[in-house]
């Protein structure tokens, strides 16, 4: 479903990503853990074409991703969530979720707020269709980016640290939303923090660090045995 | 007779042309609504071309506005009056105050539409990527509409410097208000009422829409945090400008 080929990315001298070969299976549930400034946030950001890789290919469903076929391809496969919501302030939620709907899938208007008001139901937030974003917690913003995300009905959603910037009171209601997702047939990508969430959820766990995966496995394997040092030093010290 | 500049039988005289004065009120209106049409498409193009990352519009922007910006409107006007015809090209006086006070607003208002663009957060333009708009949808559908409420006091300034400077074509000429009201003026060697008269129709139409203006952004300021304002405690606030305190409550 993604395929990565030795993608590098720079950002003037700064090497970000080293060469990195990953491919993610339709459906997989991908976690990608590790220190901050390792890479995985532009790594998931090389997949949807925000960041442009300075070398190497990513590929979409077997199409090679370009700057000139991107907004194609990202409209018709790929959803983001991100760690700052990206809400639109000035739209209601109901419009934040149809907007891409109505916009890009050119479905009416009638249509696409049926669906929205079914992914509401999904987060939970059906009576807060008509109200603007700013008034909501940061957790009820992340939820409706949720359904911002699935009312494209896209077969893949990419997670930049979905709950890094909420309140620890509100993430386990955004973390209960992704898990209830991680059982329907959609390709997830997640950076995060949450350890408990990663042995969960994922199929799979990336660990990087300065811009390379170290190590990647089952989350049994993952958290159980894991085999690299670096791996071995930054699970002690986040699951104390 | 009475001989100062403002006795009333001189306002007489000046009440029985009304005509000249209103003809002359009209071609400003119409001069100033289409040359503002044509400074804001400009603004608004030329302003999306100065925050984009591609160095060519970038550059393309940045002629005009230095160009423009930096050589008074007076010259302008000139050179398409007396300019232009040298190498074939004819305009009429209408043409050129719409062209040339379009051109020369249109440089200012894509200064003011750039810093509004670049006040909104990149996250932004992300999420519309994220989504599959390309640049242009994404400026449309999401970035534009945030800026109205930024750039709306800025743009009016803009639109009321419009208005004044078409009195500028009364150096050609332009059948503009000021032209009507100064040749009016100096055939009946009556100039203080004329021009008193004169400054008041620009403040006529200057006035209410700053006014506008104002009520207007206060009023999309409000819209956006109308549902904070309801959720807050319902307690009474005991002191001034509650959507200032609102807004930074939403924020």
């Amino acid at each position: 479903m993604i395929k990565l080929e030795h993608v590098c990315k720079s950002f003037g001298d700064l090497e970000v990503l080293k060469d990195i070969s990953l491919t993610v299976e339709e459906g997989e549930k991908l976690v990608v853990i590790g220190p901050s400034g390792s890479g995985k946030s532009t790594m998931v950001r090389c997949m949807n074409f925000l960041e442009e890789p300075t070398a190497g290919q990513v590929f979409i469903d077997g199409t090679e991703l370009t700057a000139k076929n991107k907004n194609d391809i990202v409209r018709k496969n790929i959803a983001m969530v991100f760690q700052q919501f990206n809400l639109y302030p000035h739209m209601t939620v109901l419009q934040n979720i149809t907007l891409a709907p109505i916009k890009l899938q050119h479905m009416s208007k009638q249509d696409a707020e049926k669906i929205a008001y079914e992914y509401l139901d999904v987060v939970g937030l059906r009576d807060k269709a008509h109200v603007y974003p700013t008034t909501l917690s940061g957790g009820q913003q992340q939820r409706v980016a949720i359904a911002r995300a699935l009312a494209t009905k896209q077969k893949i959603i990419l997670f930049d640290e979905p709950t890094s910037a909420l309140d620890p009171e509100t993430v386990q209601e955004v973390l209960d939303v992704m898990i209830q997702l991680s059982r329907i047939n959609i390709t997830m990508v997640v950076v995060t923090h949450e350890m408990g969430f990663a042995r969960q959820v994922a199929d799979r766990i990336l660990f990087m660090d300065h811009g390379a995966i170290l190590e990647e496995g089952k989350p049994e394997h993952f958290f159980e045995n894991p085999t690299n040092e670096r791996t071995k030093a930054f699970l002690s010290k986040i699951l104390k | 007779m009475n001989s100062s500049p403002f006795s009333l039988d001189k306002w007489g005289r000046l009440f029985v042309s009304w005509q000249t004065f209103a003809e002359g009120f009209l071609t400003t209106l119409v001069i100033a609504v289409l040359a503002l049409a044509l400074a804001l498409l400009l603004g608004i193009v030329f302003g999306m071309f100065s925050s984009s990352h591609l160095r060519g519009l970038k550059g393309v922007s940045r002629v005009y506005v230095e160009f423009i910006q930096n050589i008074p409107l007076v010259i302008q006007i000139f050179f398409l009056y007396n300019g232009l015809p040298l190498v074939g090209i004819m305009l009429d006086k209408f043409t050129i105050g719409v062209l040339g006070i379009g051109v020369y607003t249109g440089a200012y208002i894509s200064e003011v539409v750039r810093a509004g663009i670049q006040s909104i957060p990149v996250g932004q333009m992300e999420a519309a990527k994220s989504q599959g708009f390309t640049h242009v949808q994404a400026m449309r559908y999401i970035i534009l509409p945030q800026t109205v409420k930024i750039v709306l006091p800025p743009l009016t300034n803009q639109a009321v410097n419009l208005i004044k400077n078409t009195s500028v074509l009364a150096m050609i000429a332009g059948g503009d208000l000021m032209y009507r009201a100064d040749s009016w003026a100096s055939s009946q060697l009556l100039y203080g009422p004329a021009y008193v008269t004169t400054g008041l129709l620009y403040f006529v139409l200057c006035f209410p829409l700053a006014t506008w203006a104002r009520n207007y952004e206060q009023r999309l300021k409000s819209h956006d945090v109308q549902s904070a304002v309801l959720l807050q405690k319902s307690k009474k606030v005991f002191w001034g400008s509650l959507p200032e305190l609102s807004k930074k409550g939403a924020a």
